[in-house]
């Protein structure tokens, strides 16, 4: 056989457009020595996911996309903090700002872009910053721990995410923007109205149609003064007006540029053997600034190197979609009408949402939506493949029609090109996913994530790979589309539950033998959902399998990512003692605890205990334990009511307290977390519970399925009582009915939407007959409940077992 | 080279719970140690392969794999080898049971 030559790849740039371009060569050929050169001390990283950084809910290493091993796995050679100043086509080696110079077969450029700077007076100050990368990342968290005032120039995409994140970390934020609508390159008038209103609630402030003329202030910026003068306190200014692809390379190795490096549909510079990717392009006369093009881009050009056949790349429709929790917007393709378009709109001032489809000759080529935005990536696909709107996309679209849909969504799945990315956030394409599926014989979403990845990071695309497993499967996706509790059987939730019934199974192993389960001893996911239903059904006489529970579950306290727990006892509805706080102190004293956190459920987490030390924390605490840990009842939150507050109406604290102290420790399908208030002004949020109750001059209203978690959901209101017997009785019924239908995991936002809240009100409103049994039955499980910490402590062996490291090794003669 | 291992005895199988990992300490390296339902034991070292680290010993056990407790990465406890879609290795001790005692070899 003969070895192919190898030829040398040197890629420029270590951002996401170039390591993705890498990622799919690697899969197609391995006859490239590859070496990376990134400006930056960073391996590639996510940029899109910046703004989680800032906002604080992801940290750097979480979103590292290839760390340093993957480099070093497939043989590549990276240098970082390094540039390259000079490609020499004519000796084909590439020279960087360090002095190296490396020869090359091939090139890729990848270097991105740089934040747009506004070339005004004053903004080289101290305290001026971009966004773009980690350093200006780190830049503007350690400016929030020193300064209060920012500015954030620029209303768009970044910018706002920016002042968001800013917010998050307690600093006045003003949005300033040039133009009257924020956003308004990728959304109309209606919906960045409503954009701008959530976000001015969530803190954030404007100064629309203002034209910033200078910064002031002397090392540091300490203003901006506008165009008619009149001037805005700032100590940081984040420069968000846009972005320039960074093209100085290419322009001063004499490449051809405009805007972006010139490239044709095989993403060809005009040096042989040099080609651009990524932001720092310019493509038909478009340079891109977001990250679905790039991947498309990348796609075309690694199989192009490899010498593989591809269709030219044509260029991409661009969707935006806004990355800030709790604001969802998206817009795709044409989004502001002309006479030439059709419009269909649909607009609900009450629920905050707003939908816009534009059509030109019946042919869907924009939408914008606002709040609600499920039809994205549905939406994303009919305006790339130009699709004609018909009756099943209307329906299924704007949400009018009950079982429209279906088939046209397959057609459209069937439309798609093979190498077109489903999974934008891995790069996997329709044909690596309908590959996995007719080779290997995946039938589920799962497996698919398993095998590919695709749908495991943001999980976005899942439709489109339902649809697509609908589509290659046909008609035996019915059968195998059915989903399985996991992928160790097929059976569902319900079946589960009805077999062990029916079959009298006592234990998981049981379960898992007379099911057929395709893994004798189950998984991760099936062995604990077991564990529940077992413990629902026989709540008198099962055993509960420790090693069937998650380890918080079995430790009883919260794993930290080093290994150490947090402890939080109880405080019912929130209210402590002197007493107990000083133990609480003390015993943080003596553990050396590392943070005591005040939670968001009104109560005191000790975190950082060392596993040794967690049953020495309780004994000398001598607390219940708050099941912070558990699928069980959380907490519940109070306001003060009417023991203290002038407006109260009824007695919060103590409805609170009595609910915490009757319904603690039962095992639920998941968390758990109440509100009661006392009155309609609702301080203790009951809209964001699984059960929120408010109460009001004449007695109580109850609302179910709130969330204000990874998916917020506002809470439907169940219904009113009068007395507090009757809302101790609505409270368990509507606990127990959810312990008995609910999918494990399954939060009660999901679970009423999935069962109806009608038909959970016929059940315990409707039929009085039924809420007495579910009372019942859920006072016959709580008789089972004892406090974990108190059963730990007297149970030497599992003690042992569970918290100490044995560490009496004695070596074998 | 020659290498010789070193076995230590760590006390009566009775002592490590059916699927519920152990940690013990052996010249300074933590090790956790699980017992299957079919009656084997295994040692890991107590450190997940998952780029962020943290302890292995409190993973879900199911057959000859668990799954760790902070990633849910799957591990085969026989070759320590990460199951896909993730790729790692975790390294593994021999394992003896005598008479009910577990001993755990390390190389000298």
């Amino acid at each position: 056989m003969q070895t192919p030559k190898r030829e040398k790849l040197v890629v420029i740039g270590n951002g996401m457009a170039g390591i993705s371009t890498v990622e799919q060569i690697l899969k197609l050929s391995d006859s490239f020595d590859i070496t990376v050169f990134g400006s930056e001390p960073h391996p590639n990283y996510n940029r899109i996911m910046l703004s989680y950084v800032l906002e604080g809910s992801k940290t750097v290493d979480d979103i590292v996309l290839n760390d340093w091993s993957w480099y070093k796995d497939n043989r590549i050679t990276l240098h970082t903090t390094t540039t390259v100043k000079r490609i020499d086509a004519v000796n084909k080696q590439v020279t960087t700002d360090n002095g190296v110079t490396e020869g090359y077969d091939k090139i890729i450029i990848a270097t991105g872009s740089n934040p747009f700077i506004l070339p005004i007076p004053g903004s080289d100050k101290e305290g001026v910053v971009g966004f773009r990368d980690i350093s200006d990342c780190n830049q503007m968290l350690d400016a929030s721990q020193k300064y209060n005032k920012a500015v954030v120039i620029g209303g768009g995409l970044l910018g706002l995410e920016a002042a968001k994140g800013l917010v998050n970390l307690g600093m006045d934020v003003t949005v300033v923007h040039l133009m009257d609508d924020i956003m308004e390159r990728q959304l109309d008038h209606s919906a960045s109205s409503m954009l701008q209103a959530e976000l001015e609630r969530q803190g954030i402030k404007f100064a629309m149609g203002r034209q910033t003329s200078e910064l002031i202030g002397e090392n540091r910026v300490s203003g901006l003064r506008f165009s008619d003068g009149s001037v805005l306190d700032a100590e940081l200014v984040v420069m968000a007006v846009g972005i320039k692809p960074n093209i100085g390379l290419a322009k001063d190795s004499g490449m051809e540029v405009e805007r972006g490096i010139v490239v044709d549909d095989y993403m060809r510079t005009s040096f042989e053997d040099v080609y651009s990717v990524g932001e720092c392009t310019q493509h038909r006369g478009v340079c891109y600034g977001l990250v679905a093009p790039l991947f498309e881009q990348g796609h075309v050009l690694a199989k192009h190197i490899c010498g593989v056949d591809t269709l030219p790349y044509e260029g991409s429709i661009v969707a935006t979609k806004l990355k800030i929790s709790g604001v969802d917007v998206f817009s795709a393709g044409e989004f502001v009408e002309g006479p030439e378009h059709t419009v269909i709109s649909a607009k609900d001032e009450w629920k905050r949402t707003y939908k816009k489809v534009l059509l030109r000759d019946n042919v869907i080529v924009g939408a914008v939506l606002f709040g609600d935005v499920t039809e994205s990536s549905n939406l994303q696909k009919l305006i790339k493949q130009q699709s004609e709107m018909t009756d099943d996309i209307y329906n299924t679209v704007m949400g009018t029609g009950c079982c429209g849909g279906g088939a046209k969504k397959q057609s459209s799945v069937e439309t798609m090109a093979d190498d077109e990315i489903v999974c934008g956030c891995n790069g996997i394409t329709k044909k690596t996913i309908v590959d996995v599926i007719t080779d290997q014989g995946l039938t589920t979403v799962d497996e698919i994530k398993a095998c590919t990845g695709a749908t495991r990071s943001c999980g976005g695309c899942k439709p489109v790979v339902e649809q697509i497993l609908q589509y290659v499967l046909g008609d035996g996706f019915k059968v195998a589309s059915k989903q399985g509790i996991c992928g160790c059987t097929s059976l569902d939730r319900d079946e589960v539950v009805a077999e062990i019934t029916a079959k009298g199974m006592t234990t998981t192993r049981e379960v898992m033998n007379v099911l057929g389960w395709s893994n004798a001893e189950g998984c991760s996911k099936c062995r604990p959902a077991i564990n529940y239903y077992l413990g629902m059904i026989y709540p008198e006489s099962y055993e509960d399998e420790k090693e069937s529970r998650f380890v918080n579950e079995r430790m009883n306290a919260n794993i930290q990512k080093d290994g150490t727990y947090t402890v939080v006892p109880r405080m019912y509805g929130g209210i402590t003692t002197p007493e107990d706080l000083k133990k609480i102190a003390e015993v943080s004293l003596k553990y050396d605890v590392k943070v005591v956190k005040v939670t968001g459920g009104q109560r005191l987490a000790m975190i950082g205990v060392a596993k040794g030390d967690i049953p020495k924390v309780w004994e000398e605490l001598n607390m219940p334990s708050g099941y912070a840990y558990a699928k069980s009842l959380r907490t519940v939150k109070t306001c003060v009511g009417s023991q203290f507050c002038r407006f109260g109406t009824q007695d919060s604290m103590a409805m609170g307290e009595l609910l915490e102290r009757k319904f603690e420790r039962l095992d639920l399908p998941a968390k758990f977390k109440y509100a009661v208030n006392g009155c309609p002004r609702n301080c203790a949020e009951a809209c964001t519970k699984d059960i929120g109750i408010v109460g009001n001059d004449g007695g109580w209203e109850i609302f179910i399925g709130g969330n204000g978690g990874i998916k917020p959901r506002i809470a439907d209101s169940f219904c009113k009582v009068k007395t507090d017997e009757e809302l101790i009785e609505i409270c368990g019924a509507i606990m127990q009915y959810y312990r008995e239908t609910g999918k494990y995991l399954e939060r009660t936002s999901e679970w009423v939407e999935r069962i109806g809240l009608t038909q959970i009100q016929s059940a315990i409103l409707d039929n009085l007959d039924n809420r007495k049994e579910l009372v019942d039955r859920i006072e016959i499980a709580l008789q089972q409940v004892e406090d974990p910490w108190r059963k730990m402590l007297n149970d030497g062996k599992t003690r042992t077992a569970l918290y100490e490291d044995s560490k009496s090794a004695i070596l074998v003669e | 080279m020659e290498m010789t291992t070193n076995y230590y005895s760590i006390g009566s199988i009775d002592e490590c719970l059916v699927q519920v990992g152990r940690v013990v300490i052996i010249e300074g390296h933590e090790i956790a140690i699980f017992r299957t339902t079919d009656g084997n034991v295994y040692a890991l070292e107590n450190k997940s392969p998952h780029p962020k680290g943290g302890p292995l010993a409190e993973a879900i056990v199911s057959e000859h794999y668990i799954y760790d407790p902070l990633y849910d990465w799957k591990i085969d406890l026989t070759s320590g080898a990460v199951q896909a879609p993730d790729t790692g290795q975790v390294a593994t001790y021999p394992v003896i049971v005598k008479n009910e005692e577990i001993q755990v070899g390390l190389y000298a």
